[in-house]
């Protein structure tokens, strides 16, 4: 009885994850596979095997190369500006009084709080063309943030970013916190710099913690859908701000090419499996037990 | 060197909180001073219009309803399921432990809207179409390995003794689970729950995929969806229904915001 109790303790569990995740997450393996369009879904014509053609349709098409490099590059950029602002803000908030670290404490909880959408929104309003806070304060009449690509791209990014920055700025001064006063006055006696005291002394103490943020942030990043969906109505002007989550999403659900979203959305998560992977070196090497 | 600190720091957190500012004023603007060219950053004559017409004419009362109801069954259901589990992979040794630990870390990752295509087809072969059913479910599943994952760190943290000394004094096993260890990991559930309750009350993909033609089923943030118009936004009404959406979850953030912290120590490394 004894064996089977942890078993049984998992059975809730299994009974809600096996048939609404891992049995999607096979569908999505089989899906790719087939040929599933409009047609097949209201039965109209029989699902054909079509074996990797999906994914060689996929694979050679330049569009997909694009979106994928966008993807990359927009994710990277979001990694190192979320954590080049929430580690200056951590060690900030270690040299301020304590209204204004309880200030931007509260702060930085209510963006983190916020909904993606209202992120969304929000951010939309302010660089909106006509009625903006941004052009107004600025004295630019009417210039449109959602036209320039890379325009676009950065208005998204500084939403993520001010969505997602809270959370690497508490987690790293809780860090921060944890290491013992003595080390770091140590190394203000040997006459180091603050410069010099977070990158030799703090960011090695912090390795395991820091790394865990980084991939977690990669994860995030990498899949992004709202704030793209909604602030470029679904990708931008002819798809130019495309990135691989909405993509899948746009060519299944738009274009009714459930068979080739299912191709993309499996290249996307064998990507997102590699990264894991690192992530559980990473828990590992902190020595953590599983 | 402290003043120009202080001074960083202020700047930085009138920054951060600036567009939450932004979005409640302008909910309050009278709709002439949000069509102005001239935007000032407050308002004189502060109005109930907007979210009038938003709860009534666009009927985000309901939309509220329905956000809760799902996010609050997820929440429940999630807080129960993920405790059974944690005290299995936490109390107990056996075979495949860390491999079923690792499927739930794995699970994490996997991009969820990848699944909204197969789990269209799942839902729509339940019936579970336009019905809030549909995302309590899927919510659940998506929020469950992570409420594990960070509930396991808190379960560990209660000393066993205190199980042990619960059945020398002859207590049966379902009385030591739901009587014994449920109210020791407390605030932990709790800092769990605000997880499972904003990926559920956040959520816009599933939403928007799975509730097609039920007005009646909507939710909030796929909801807000309606204010945009090609022609012209109605700001004055998607600002007060941002609000409606964000007051909910920024209440229970504050709220519990000492454990959350403490609760993420534990998710990070316990």
């Amino acid at each position: 009885m004894s064996r089977a109790r942890p078993w049984l303790y998992l059975l809730p569990t299994a009974a809600v994850l096996v048939p609404l995740f891992g049995y999607p997450v096979y569908m999505l393996g089989l899906l790719s596979v087939f040929d599933y369009r409009q047609a097949q879904v209201s039965g109209g014509q029989p699902t054909t095997f079509v074996g990797l053609g999906n994914y060689a349709t996929v694979l050679g098409d330049p569009r997909f190369w694009q979106v994928l490099l966008q993807t990359v590059g927009f994710a990277a950029a979001l990694v190192v500006a979320t954590l080049a602002v929430g580690a200056a803000l951590a060690v900030l908030l270690t040299r301020v009084s304590a209204f204004p670290r309880a200030a931007l404490s509260l702060a930085a909880l209510g963006a983190w709080a916020a909904p993606a959408m209202t992120g969304a929104t929000v951010w939309m309003f302010l660089f909106d063309a006509d009625l903006g806070l941004v052009n107004q304060a600025l004295g630019i009449e009417g210039f449109n943030w959602f036209y320039d690509r890379w325009v676009t791209f950065g208005v998204v990014g500084a939403t993520v970013v001010w969505h997602s920055f809270p959370l690497v700025m508490l987690t790293l001064y809780a860090g921060i916190q944890a290491i013992p006063g003595s080390v770091l006055e140590a190394a203000a006696l040997d006459g180091a710099s603050a410069w010099h005291a977070f990158w030799r002394v703090m960011v090695p103490m912090l390795r395991p913690l820091v790394t865990i943020v980084v991939i977690q942030s990669i994860i995030w990043d990498f899949k992004i859908f709202t704030q793209i969906y909604v602030m470029t109505s679904g990708g931008g002007i002819a798809g130019q701000n495309s990135v691989l989550n909405v993509y899948a999403y746009q060519t299944a659900f738009g274009s009714s090419e459930y068979g080739l979203g299912s191709a993309i959305g499996v290249i996307m998560t064998l990507i997102l499996l590699v990264i894991t992977l690192f992530y559980i070196r990473a828990l590992h090497r902190t020595g953590e037990r599983l | 060197m402290r003043h120009l600190a202080n001074t960083v720091a202020l700047v930085v957190a009138f920054l951060t909180a600036f567009p939450l500012y932004w979005m409640v004023v302008s909910a309050v603007k009278p709709a002439g001073e949000i069509q102005s060219l001239d935007v000032k950053p407050w308002t004189l004559h502060p109005t109930a219009e907007h979210f009038a017409r938003v709860l009534t004419g666009e009927g985000f009362a309901r939309y509220f309803l329905n956000s809760a109801i799902v996010a609050l069954s997820v929440v429940v259901l999630s807080a129960l399921v993920a405790f059974l589990a944690a005290v299995a992979v936490t109390r107990f040794t056996f075979r495949f432990r860390t491999t079923v630990l690792i499927m739930f870390l794995i699970a994490q990752m996997v991009p969820v809207e990848a699944l909204t295509i197969p789990l269209f087809f799942v839902v729509r072969d339940l019936g579970l179409l336009n019905t809030l059913g549909s995302l309590v479910l899927v919510h659940l599943a998506f929020s469950l390995p992570f409420a594990i994952w960070m509930m396991r760190g808190f379960v560990a943290a209660v000393p066993e003794a205190l199980e042990e000394a619960a059945m020398i004094d002859g207590a049966g096993r379902a009385t030591i689970l739901w009587r014994v260890l449920f109210p020791l990991v407390a605030p932990g559930l709790v800092a769990t729950s605000v997880f499972s309750f904003i990926t559920a009350w956040n959520d816009f993909v599933f939403a928007r995929t799975f509730i097609i033609s039920a007005k009646d089923s909507q939710t909030l943030p796929a909801a807000l969806l309606v204010f945009f118009k090609p022609d012209e936004n109605d700001w004055g009404g998607i600002m007060a229904a941002s609000t409606l959406m964000t007051i909910p979850v920024l209440i229970f953030f504050v709220a519990v915001q000492r454990k959350l912290v403490s609760g993420l120590g534990g998710a990070v490394k316990d």
